[in-house]
């Protein structure tokens, strides 16, 4: 498709491109709303700043001559090596000129004061980042590339921000008030999207085999987990609180080792339940993708049935499980942001604290990093299950 | 020697297989056929125990299979099916190696059984080892299925419509190199199919199977001459009964000496091919020359009809 449109372009140097339209309508509308907005305190309103008020007047120019130049080069068929570049070009001036607004914005000295990024900013992004993942899409990457490219993004914003130059932003000042907090709950928070992950893979693949093998088993066990699935997280939270501060309270050990109504140990239960529909579900549909042929060659050929499940249907069975598991560990780190509010820490401690304090700036502190490290894992995990599935090259 | 002695196998209230005997000696190759449910497929995965039999014995050399574990008799007896069932995920080479990997051979030795099974079939070592079977084409993929089969050297191979999936000009080679390796190894071979043209090509014994029951179990000559009942009879195909005992014997049977004009046919091809060359070419006699090209006489069209006729 990309050597056409390619060759096309060449021919007729002016074709417009469908996904480039909406991109270019994008981008010219949050040309026109506000860039930046500054606010005297953190819980005021804000007041809007267009593009040509939020910056030095030279570097706003700048700024509108190369995003008029990105949206022309989204608009029109152009090669998809050049729109990958002008979309990250642009994304990451994006990047610099609204940490340099929040420097031009705020008044020298002052510590109270907050410049947050405008909704124009985040429909830029939003229009820039839709051009970037199109091209990358139409790329057909391989995986490594896929991951080099994220090392890169990631990279690219660990500079920025050891730089300095976005410490001006509201949502690096309020993570300047709490920096050892941040890294706290965020240990908290991986570790509970990643601990419930282990548990779940840990307990879902044996139960997923034993549903594959048993139909007395399969629809019971399927069905309730689906129930699970069905029951809304805040509930599920809530009503772990009961039974588990009854097991610390009478069990001996049990609250020495951590469980309790509150805090983690619900946070890790519902999460371990909400993971186990996918990682079974998963294996039980890798299961039985397994050709049915390559099955019945094993058994007669004098295969145990561990050394069948090990060596043939396992194996084959991977990439759907690995899929399942994509699923879950995406899942729980959006997931794991709500067990703040039975106390289990994470992300989901700033969220509701700005929530609380209608602190907009402090609600992004704890969804900035979430959706980041989401983002992160479902790129790294799709590239592995692009890595471990096999490659179809049948001649005939 | 395969002995099977009243085996039978219900499902509840239906009998798939009943009360089966019938014996297979060493090198021979027995192909079991009939039409679809009739039981063939149960009989044969009973004799490596995939399907349990509700009663009855086999034996195999003398021995009760049910005095070993399913999973090691199994690993003595070859196992081939329709649509190959390679591993996807395993080369061409490891797919080979399965058995007698299971069975713990040392990788020297299992190694040099692969190349030979490769260059048996036909497929250079070098090129085919560590090719996945998806880069095969589907004639190439039966006969690694068929090479592994046979890795570990089993006595006995049993086949489910190994050829099935091939079109008619691969079958036709599948078969040959089939009978080629039989005749090599002097393996004993229970095949499945459901094509009597196929059965009688390979079958030195034919067991008729029909709703559970073995109807006739011959060599094919006496099942084309005398079938033992109305639907062997129908199996053959009464109009294609003279052309069937035709494509049994050889162009070597009946090569007396003398001259004769025209094209020579190979004293390996079949009657049926040779009376077909003398109709298409209008000829009395053809001339008969061996796999060397030298002459060795000629062969009759008459004498050739004669051979059609119903055997007394």
């Amino acid at each position: 498709m990309t050597d056409i449109s390619v060759s096309h372009s060449r021919r007729v140097p002016f074709t417009v491109d469908k996904l480039g339209v909406l991109i270019a309508a994008l981008a010219a509308v949050a040309a026109f709303l506000p860039f930046a907005a500054f606010r005297a305190n953190r819980i005021v309103l804000g007041e809007a700043k267009g593009l040509f008020a939020a910056l030095p007047g030279w570097e706003a120019a700048v700024l509108a001559i190369v995003l008029a130049a990105g949206i022309g080069i989204a608009l029109f068929r152009t090669p998809t090596l050049w729109r990958l570049a002008t979309s990250l070009v642009v994304l990451a001036l994006l990047f610099v000129a609204i940490g340099h607004a929040g420097s031009f914005l705020t008044p020298p000295g002052d510590k109270i004061a907050r410049v947050s990024p405008g909704a124009g900013f985040w429909l830029l992004i939003f229009a820039f980042a839709l051009l970037a993942a199109d091209a990358i899409a139409r790329l057909k990457l391989k995986p490594w590339t896929r991951i080099g490219v994220l090392a890169a993004v990631a990279l690219f914003f660990a500079v920025l921000l050891g730089s300095g130059t976005l410490n001006d932003l509201s949502i690096l000042r309020e993570y300047a008030n709490r920096g050892d907090t941040f890294w706290r709950e965020a240990q908290t928070h991986l570790a509970l999207a990643l601990g419930s992950l282990a548990a779940a893979t840990v307990a879902g693949i044996p139960i997923g085999i034993l549903c594959h093998r048993s139909d007395a088993w399969r629809a019971p066990v399927l069905n309730v987990l689906n129930a699970i699935q069905t029951i809304p997280s805040i509930a599920l939270f809530g009503l772990l609180i009961a039974p588990l501060a009854w097991v610390a309270a009478n069990i001996p050990g049990a609250s020495a080792v951590g469980i309790s109504g509150i805090g983690a140990a619900p946070a890790m239960v519902a999460l371990f339940a909400y993971s186990l529909l996918p990682v079974v579900a998963n294996t039980v549909v890798g299961l039985d993708g397994v050709p049915p042929a390559a099955n019945d060659a094993a058994k007669g050929m004098g295969m145990t049935d561990w050394q069948r499940l090990t060596t043939v249907e396992f194996p084959l069975a991977f990439p759907v499980i690995l899929t399942g598991i994509r699923i879950v560990l995406v899942q729980n780190i959006g997931l794991a942001t709500i067990a703040a509010l039975i106390g289990g820490g994470g992300f989901g401690v700033f969220v509701f604290q700005g929530v609380g304090q209608t602190a907009m700036d402090l609600v992004l502190l704890g969804a900035v990093p979430t959706v980041a490290l989401a983002f992160a894992a479902a790129v790294v995990l799709d590239a592995t299950v692009e890595m471990v599935s096999p490659k179809d090259t049948r001649r005939d | 020697m395969i002995e099977i002695e009243a085996l039978t196998k219900d499902y509840l209230e239906l009998t798939v297989v009943d009360r089966v005997s019938l014996t297979v000696a060493d090198g021979e190759i027995a192909v079991i056929v009939g039409t679809s449910g009739s039981g063939k497929t149960t009989l044969l995965r009973m004799i490596n125990r995939l399907i349990e039999p509700t009663s009855g014995t086999v034996k195999i050399d003398g021995q009760d299979t049910r005095a070993v574990p399913a999973f090691e008799l199994r690993r003595r007896i070859g196992y081939a099916i329709q649509g190959h069932g390679l591993f996807p995920h395993r080369t061409v080479g490891q797919n080979i190696a399965t058995v007698p990997t299971l069975l713990g051979w040392d990788k020297a030795k299992i190694a040099a059984r692969v190349d030979e099974l490769l260059e048996l079939f036909q497929l250079p070592a070098a090129e085919f080892r560590d090719r996945m079977p998806s880069e095969l084409s589907g004639g190439q993929q039966q006969r690694v299925g068929v090479a592994r089969a046979l890795a570990a050297e089993p006595k006995l191979l049993l086949m489910d419509e190994p050829f099935g999936a091939l079109d008619p000009i691969i079958r036709a080679k599948a078969q040959s190199d089939l009978l080629a390796i039989q005749k090599r190894f002097g393996t004993t071979i229970v095949l499945v199919t459901h094509d009597m043209e196929e059965a009688i090509h390979l079958g030195s014994r034919i067991a008729v199977m029909d709703r559970g029951k073995l109807l006739q179990y011959a060599p094919p000559d006496e099942i084309i001459a005398r079938p033992a009942t109305p639907f062997v009879a129908e199996l053959i195909g009464t109009g294609e009964r003279p052309f069937r005992l035709l494509s049994l014997g050889k162009v070597r049977d009946l090569v007396e000496p003398g001259p004769a004009q025209g094209e020579p046919i190979s004293a390996d091809a079949s009657l049926r091919d040779a009376y077909a060359e003398c109709l298409w070419t209008g000829r009395e006699m053809l001339p008969v020359v061996d796999a060397d090209g030298a002459s060795i006489g000629r062969i009759r069209r008459d004498d050739i009809a004669h051979k059609a006729e119903r055997p007394q």
